[in-house]
């Protein structure tokens, strides 16, 4: 590390907070557009105007827009989330154990599919235009075609239904022992390592096709090295910030768009609350889950930015 | 058996891309006895770097060996398993790249790369690698042999990474080196060490080696005999010697009268009245960069350049890479809006930056880059790339439009039926001049000519030289010529600037440049410039201005290596 790197990082990171900024901006009010009266529905149809009224004093609703998203920014950054509309709870409280579930389940599929993927993604390389080559790109090209619930529901159809070795249902609560958690875990994560792994294998395949093309490589054979030492040592430093760049974008995945996969385990996670909110009006949980979507998403970007201008030796050693 | 090489009868042939095979070596037959030197010279897909890569049993991908047999040291490359060819390349036979700079892996240090044959073939221990490294580094004339290996590929000069490229050859004590056109990427003056670092190693070791090479006058430095190829067949076999000064075959000729161009004959008849200016540029300053305090860019590449361009005359600019020619260009098209100083067209100054230049003043001032291949588009067949500056600067339309093209076309000596082509359907040459009708439709005063012969091939380039001395004479054009190469510039100009590090040093007429220049870098740069004569390099030593300019050329290199590590 030196110098150049950490003003780059640091540059990253204020262009991070200013993206922030204007997705907070985005979403408080794309909530606001939201059709309806919020007190009217807590309220219901048979509330007075009066209470409607009192509701809406007591809840700030009849401040300018600008200014509640100015208190609402407030609350973010001083960690108060806001009270959920629809169970009058913290929303720090609803969302803490949902993240941790989530967090759960993205953490175990990255840890299975990051390093089969790549490790596919780099052998297909290496062996361009082979029968395994094409085999894997026939695969992946597949899985990406075949929407998840798809590959979800007849994962439970045959390992739940018929085979009854895993259970349809993921409950993480109720977990004893290593064992169990592993049978909880073991649908979701393939269904998900599904999805995300095809992204990452073809990208890494490509970002290592791209520089084995390369002169240097080619003076590589010209010096006798093996078809792995060219990859391996020549061609795989070279491919890092790609690759990095395709797996974050694909990971950054595995927190928002998993909704899919976790109503139909029923698994509790954060995409599934932000639905659930999203039919009660629940503006303060909605817009506290878009933003922990959004934080995911950048630090994900962020490290693989890093990554990448780490093993750049240029930035590296000036 | 005295020959070290023998290729015989070989055939390569190559899958264009839309599946059809062609053969692009036909028939080769070619023997390289030990410690000999040969060199494959030809122009661009005359198939010479194919048949050096078979010494190393490699073809580019798409190609493969058709038949006919290529041994080295005994064995033939063309029936070896893969794994035997991967024991032979870097022990018996090595490669030195056309460009090191694209050779050497970016994120891996020099050191690293340059004993990796080494430790692929097990030859030596890690430490007497490095060892040997250092020394090979010493005998090529490197600076800080001890430490330069620590470097990455980025941090040293070009002219350095090819001969560390040629350590990283020789690390392995080959029988056989093959150098691909490893001079072509440099200035004349860096070529010249390089050239002499690579023969001193091959004669003091005794190697054969095979020299590929479309520059004649470089070749005939380093080869003890020549192949001329064309069309992958072999045009004629000779000594050095032999073919140089007594080439038989009409295609040596072409290439031995291209590097010879006729000096530029009188200036145009018309000249005798006194030739007004058409181009001033007065104490013109320009850079890149935020601007500073001062008013001047962070990097200030041009510094304090004055000009001064007659109307149907043409100024050459020469310099080593990175002295500010392009710059210069750049700047008096408005490409890169000076930061101080004035350009002055017809007595009239012309605004800095092209946006703020009236339409008529743009036309009278075209430039020309050296790439055609980025600079035409490819989708757009001949005749609308040409239509275009057309519509555009004389709001031209239909049939007039179309006679113009053809008129156009004609000038630069292209059939007509090459309009409905895309530049990918033509050659270099017809590219390039492509390029040229573009900028002769606006029906310009002044032409700048950015390096527009370099990637051409010898002869190609020669015959488009021809073709712009012509125009300028039927039409009156004015051309600023960039170039690094001289006898370019000395084909087509009446004067030359000579640049270094951004500033004019020295302009005199072209004529007196190889008796007359007066700055020391100007003689450097003329003398390194290599001549058809075998006995030029080795000559140099005797030069005794020559040598003290490259010892002052080491101490800069040292004293900007030294400065590197501070920071």
């Amino acid at each position: 590390m030196n110098a150049v790197v950490a003003r780059l990082v640091v540059q990253r990171l204020g262009i991070m907070l200013i993206s922030l900024l204007i997705v907070a901006f985005a979403v408080f009010f794309a909530t606001e557009m939201l059709p309806g009266d919020v007190a009217q529905i807590l309220l219901g149809q048979s509330a007075t105007p009066q209470a409607v009224a009192a509701l809406r004093t007591a809840m700030h609703l009849d401040q300018p827009a600008i200014l509640r998203f100015v208190y609402w920014l407030g609350g973010l950054v001083s960690g108060d989330l806001g009270r959920s509309y629809a169970n009058n709870m913290d929303v720090a409280a609803l969302i803490s154990g949902r993240l941790t579930n989530s967090l759960q389940l993205a953490g175990v599929t990255t840890l299975f599919s990051v390093p089969i993927a790549l490790c596919l993604g780099i052998t297909a390389a290496m062996f361009r235009g082979s029968l395994y080559d094409r085999i894997v790109s026939i695969v992946t090209v597949s899985v990406i075609s075949i929407p998840e619930f798809m590959v979800a529901t007849v994962a439970v159809l045959v390992f739940a239904v018929y085979l009854r070795w895993l259970p349809a249902l993921s409950i993480a609560d109720q977990v004893h022992g290593i064992g169990e958690l592993l049978r909880i875990y073991a649908m979701p994560v393939i269904t998900l390592s599904f999805v995300v792994s095809a992204q990452m294998i073809r990208m890494t395949r490509a970002a290592v096709i791209d520089t084995l093309n390369t002169p240097y490589v080619e003076m590589a054979l010209l010096k006798g090295a093996s078809r792995r030492r060219m990859v391996l040592s020549h061609a795989l430093p070279n491919a890092l910030g790609p690759i990095a760049n395709a797996v974050a974008l694909s990971l950054s995945y595995l927190l928002g768009g998993v909704i899919i996969v976790e109503t139909i385990f029923n698994y509790p996670g954060v995409a599934k609350l932000m639905v659930d909110a999203v039919s009660t009006r629940d503006l303060p949980l909605i817009q506290s889950c878009a933003m922990i979507f959004c934080v995911c998403y950048l630090l994900l970007i962020l490290i693989a930015d890093v990554i990448a201008i780490i093993s750049n030796p240029r930035l590296r050693n000036r | 058996m005295s020959n070290i090489v023998e290729i015989r009868n070989l055939r390569v042939k190559a899958k264009t891309d839309s599946g059809r095979v062609v053969e692009i070596i036909k028939g080769v037959d070619l023997e390289i006895a030990k410690g000999e030197v040969v060199a494959l010279i030809g122009e661009s897909g005359s198939g010479k770097t194919t048949i050096a890569l078979t010494l190393l049993g490699h073809t580019r991908s798409g190609c493969s060996i058709a038949s006919g047999s290529v041994t080295v040291d005994g064995r033939d490359t063309v029936a070896m398993s893969e794994a035997e060819r991967r024991r032979f390349r870097g022990t018996t036979v090595a490669y030195v790249p056309q460009s090191a700079a694209a050779a050497f892996n970016p994120s891996k240090t020099i050191m690293d790369q340059v004993v990796e044959v080494a430790r692929i073939h097990d030859l030596m221990p890690a430490a007497v690698a490095r060892q040997k490294a250092v020394e090979l580094f010493r005998a090529l004339v490197l600076p800080d042999p001890e430490t330069i290996g620590a470097r990455y590929p980025h941090q040293v000069s070009g002219g350095q990474l090819q001969r560390l490229a040629a350590a990283m050859a020789l690390i392995g004590d080959p029988q056989v080196m093959v150098f691909d056109e490893p001079t072509t990427a440099l200035d004349v003056t860096t070529q010249i060490e390089v050239l002499r670092a690579f023969k001193a190693v091959l004669r003091d070791r005794g190697m054969a080696g095979i020299y590929v090479s479309h520059d004649l006058a470089v070749v005939a430095q380093i080869a003890d005999r020549i192949v001329v190829l064309k069309d992958g067949e072999v045009q004629e076999v000779g000594t050095t010697e032999a073919v140089v000064n007594h080439p038989s075959h009409d295609y040596t000729r072409a290439l031995i009268s291209a590097f010879h161009p006729q000096a530029k004959s009188s200036p145009p008849s018309d000249a005798a009245a006194p030739a007004a200016p058409i181009l001033q540029v007065k104490s013109l300053m320009a850079g890149y960069g935020a601007m500073g305090q001062d008013g001047l860019p962070k990097y200030v590449v041009l510094k304090d350049v004055d000009l001064t361009l007659e109307r149907g005359r043409s100024l050459g600019i020469i310099g080593e890479s990175g002295s500010g020619k392009s710059t210069l260009a750049r700047a008096i098209a408005g490409l890169l809006p000076p930061a101080a100083g004035q350009i002055e067209m017809n007595g009239k100054a012309l605004a800095g930056g092209v946006r703020q230049r009236s339409k008529e003043e743009l036309r009278r001032l075209q430039i020309v880059f050296q790439l055609a291949d980025t600079a035409l588009n490819p989708n757009k067949p001949v005749g609308a790339i040409l239509a275009r500056p057309l519509f555009f600067y004389h709001a031209m339309r239909g049939a007039a439009r179309a006679a113009e093209v053809d008129r156009l076309l004609d000038m630069v000596r292209l059939p007509k039926a090459l309009k409905y082509r895309l530049p990918s359907e033509l050659s270099g040459g017809q590219k390039q001049r492509v390029n040229f009708a573009r900028a002769l439709a606006a029906k310009p005063d002044l032409i700048l000519c950015d390096e527009i012969t370099s990637a051409l091939d010898t002869v190609v380039a020669a015959a488009v030289l021809e073709l712009l001395d012509e125009l300028q004479r039927e039409l009156g054009l004015t051309y600023m010529f960039i170039s690094h190469d001289l006898s370019t510039v000395e084909a087509i100009c009446d004067r030359v600037a000579v640049m270094y590090e951004g500033a004019k040093v020295e302009e005199m007429p072209t004529s007196r440049m190889k008796s007359g220049a007066e700055h020391p870098y100007s003689r450097l740069l003329i003398s390194s410039v290599p001549q058809l004569d075998t006995g030029w390099l080795d000559g140099l030593d005797d030069d005794p201005l020559l040598r003290s300019a490259m010892a002052d050329r080491r101490a800069a290199e040292r004293w900007a290596v030294a400065r590197r590590q501070r920071s």
